[in-house]
């Protein structure tokens, strides 16, 4: 039978495991960095991320440029996907946010017993229900019906000859994307209401405040700071749906021009995350690759610049004492 | 004001006396009481619909005949088989992935709560975790992919005869899944520890005991619920996680094992989980066979309410 472990034998040893996740960490930004390094090389640094020439030319270009590919090759301007990664996590969570506030504050306050106890589980819900069902529901029932009942023949004519308004639209994916962000935000502002001390509410209501001033004036004002970190955590989210917006989008590179009025919410979109599933076949050449991994580091990057904005984001609240 | 207008005389009984009625309010609040409860049954209503929806596809397509027979190529929606190994693709993959997500879980937030030391350094492991849980699943996909084609890790999946490391394969996928799982666990893991009153730890030590000795004869057994719950709710992200899936593990629709002896030889082969399947099925992928993908649908979002309801009885009702 062996020696008990000592006790400090288990601290190294537990914190060898520990620190593993510390170890994956640095290796996945130097996996991805060191994969991403020639697009960012012969691109000159973030050049990329601006606009010039058709996005999805260039990808469908770079399949055919061999083991080998000469630097030109590896020519990328990327603006579009990052265009409409801004503007789908942009809008879901613009709209998103509204929507989860009045949510939370109906469970914290007003709903009834009974129909807050059947709310709660089927937020849990739809935050469980998994992308690929909504991309399913999305494709099979949102697209078509946008395509063939919102969206009039006049605007089908007045784009076709630059691109194709089927259904697969920015309104179905900032649709869909609002659905799946909306449950994580209200489960963060419905804590941070609740995590507001009773005497705050209790002291306003003494003073003749009513209902909706309480919750408005006083939970609300005090949660203001874990409302903001909510947003910042749907944005990430948001900015790292994949399959989803793969799905609804359209699969097209294009930069939906707001400006143009109603006709461009049903445009076709993409973002960087969705174009990594959707050339994830072509992987094998090194263009591509190294292409959708400078993709990768983008996401990671801000991913990681989110998270910290959500932690700096709620400072203020712990500053007063309230845990969220 | 006009809410304290209409109070009754006598001194109320509750915080909330009987004049603060809707009525009262002026016109902004009153819009905005409508609106919150419009949210609140909108909210609702999407929930129920889209159960409902899948509920009523799923009656549609799905049969026995469906559920245990092997898909199968095909042109005609008829002639493509079944979503035998999605399941057990999506089975074996969840296994993998926990087994190895749970301990890492349970023995990081162990160290943290119960070592901690030194602090910095406790407490960049916990930050990390937080980056870990933060990150998209397709940029872990991604390194996963770069990772598993490293030569040394070759035989994990499938190896060319040029020497290309294929990097795909149920090994690969599991692996990255299980990061997927792991801020889940641990998060349990820690409310669970942080719960035990420090009396308890205090007591053993006083008897004598080490550090180790408590984890193991005192806390542990107070352990086994939030372990469980931090399983379960890590359970339902890796059965509906999709962009890993579809990266990692080579989206064949039938699970093919590679050489070698029967479970090794799976896990290095390549197959597919009910949400590629799904995804391959529906318009967006290669397949075109909604009905296929609505019935595979299904028993996804089946399995993740049960998963669901698990963790509600685990848990209590409270929790959002």
């Amino acid at each position: 039978m062996r020696a008990p472990w000592t006790d400090r034998q288990a601290h190294r040893r537990l914190g060898a495991v520990a620190c593993l996740v510390l170890v994956l960490i640095v290796a996945m930004v130097a996996f991805v960095a060191v994969r991403a390094w020639p697009t960012l090389a012969h691109n000159g640094g973030v050049a990329w991320l601006g606009p010039g020439g058709s996005t999805d030319h260039q990808l469908g270009g770079m399949i055919s440029t061999g083991r080998h590919a000469p630097a030109a090759a590896y020519h990328l301007r990327a603006w579009p996907l990052v265009y409409g990664t801004l503007l789908c996590a942009g809008l879901a969570v613009a709209i998103g946010l509204a929507f989860a506030l009045l949510c939370a504050i109906f469970i914290v306050e007003f709903a009834p017993r009974r129909l807050r106890a059947m709310t709660i589980p089927l937020v849990r819900l739809l935050a469980a229900v998994p992308s690929v069902v909504f991309g399913l529901i999305g494709v099979l029932v949102l697209v078509p019906f946008v395509g063939n009942h919102i969206v009039s023949a006049h605007q089908k004519s007045s784009v076709q000859y630059v691109v194709e308004l089927t259904g697969s639209s920015v309104l179905v994916a900032v649709l869909v994307l609002t659905v799946m962000v909306t449950p994580i935000m209200i489960a963060m502002i419905v804590d941070a209401l609740r995590a507001v001390p009773a005497s705050w509410t209790e002291g306003a209501a003494a003073l003749g405040a009513n209902r909706w001033e309480v919750i408005w004036g006083v939970s609300v004002r005090a949660a203001r700071p874990a409302i903001v970190a909510a947003a910042v955590l749907a944005c990430a989210r948001a900015l790292g749906e994949a399959v989803m917006i793969a799905m609804v989008a359209g699969g097209r590179a294009w930069a939906p021009n707001l400006l143009d009025g109603a006709t461009a919410i049903f445009e076709p979109v993409n973002t960087l995350a969705a174009s990594i599933v959707g050339q994830s076949e072509a992987i094998t050449a090194p263009a591509v690759r190294s292409t959708l991994y400078a993709f990768a580091l983008l996401l990671l990057f801000s991913s990681l610049v989110l998270s910290v904005g959500g932690y700096l984001a709620k400072l203020p609240m712990r500053r007063q004492g309230i845990r969220v | 004001m006009a809410a304290t207008a209409t109070a009754p005389s006598r001194a109320p009984a509750r915080a909330r006396p009987r004049a603060d009625s809707v009525r009262n309010w002026r016109l902004r609040q009153r819009v905005a009481f409508a609106a919150v409860w419009a949210a609140g049954l909108a909210l609702c209503a999407i929930a129920v619909a889209i159960v409902g929806f899948m509920a009523v596809k799923g009656a549609q397509y799905l049969d026995v005949q469906t559920v245990f027979s092997h898909p199968r190529p095909g042109v005609r929606q008829i002639d493509t088989g079944g979503i035998l190994d999605p399941i057990e693709g999506t089975l074996v993959l969840t296994a993998l992935a926990l087994a190895l997500a749970v301990p890492l879980g349970v023995v990081t937030a162990l160290w943290v709560v119960e070592y901690g030391r030194p602090r910095a350094l406790a407490r960049l492991v916990e930050s990390g975790i937080e980056i870990v849980a933060g990150t998209p699943d397709i940029v872990i996909a991604l390194f996963g992919l770069a990772l598993f084609q490293l030569p040394i890790l070759g035989a994990l999946s499938f190896t060319s005869s040029g020497g290309g490391v294929f990097g795909r394969s149920f090994f690969a996928a599991g692996t990255m899944l299980s990061l997927i799982a792991l801020p889940i666990v641990y998060t349990s893991v820690r409310e669970g520890l942080t719960a035990i009153p420090a009396q308890m730890r205090e007591a053993s030590w006083a008897l004598g005991k080490t550090r180790i000795c408590t984890i193991r004869a005192v806390l542990m057994p107070r352990l086994r619920r939030p372990i469980v719950t931090g399983s379960v709710l890590g359970m339902g992200r890796i059965i509906g996680d999709t962009a890993i899936v579809i990266i990692l593990l080579g989206s064949t629709p039938q699970i093919s094992p590679e050489n070698g002896p029967p479970v090794l030889g799976l896990l290095r082969g390549t197959g597919s989980t009910l949400t590629t399947f799904v995804y391959d099925a529906s318009p967006a992928g290669e397949g075109n066979a909604p009905q296929k993908a609505y019935a595979a649908a299904f028993v996804l979002l089946a399995l993740v309410l049960i998963v669901n309801l698990a963790v509600d009885r685990l848990v209590g009702h409270e929790r959002v």
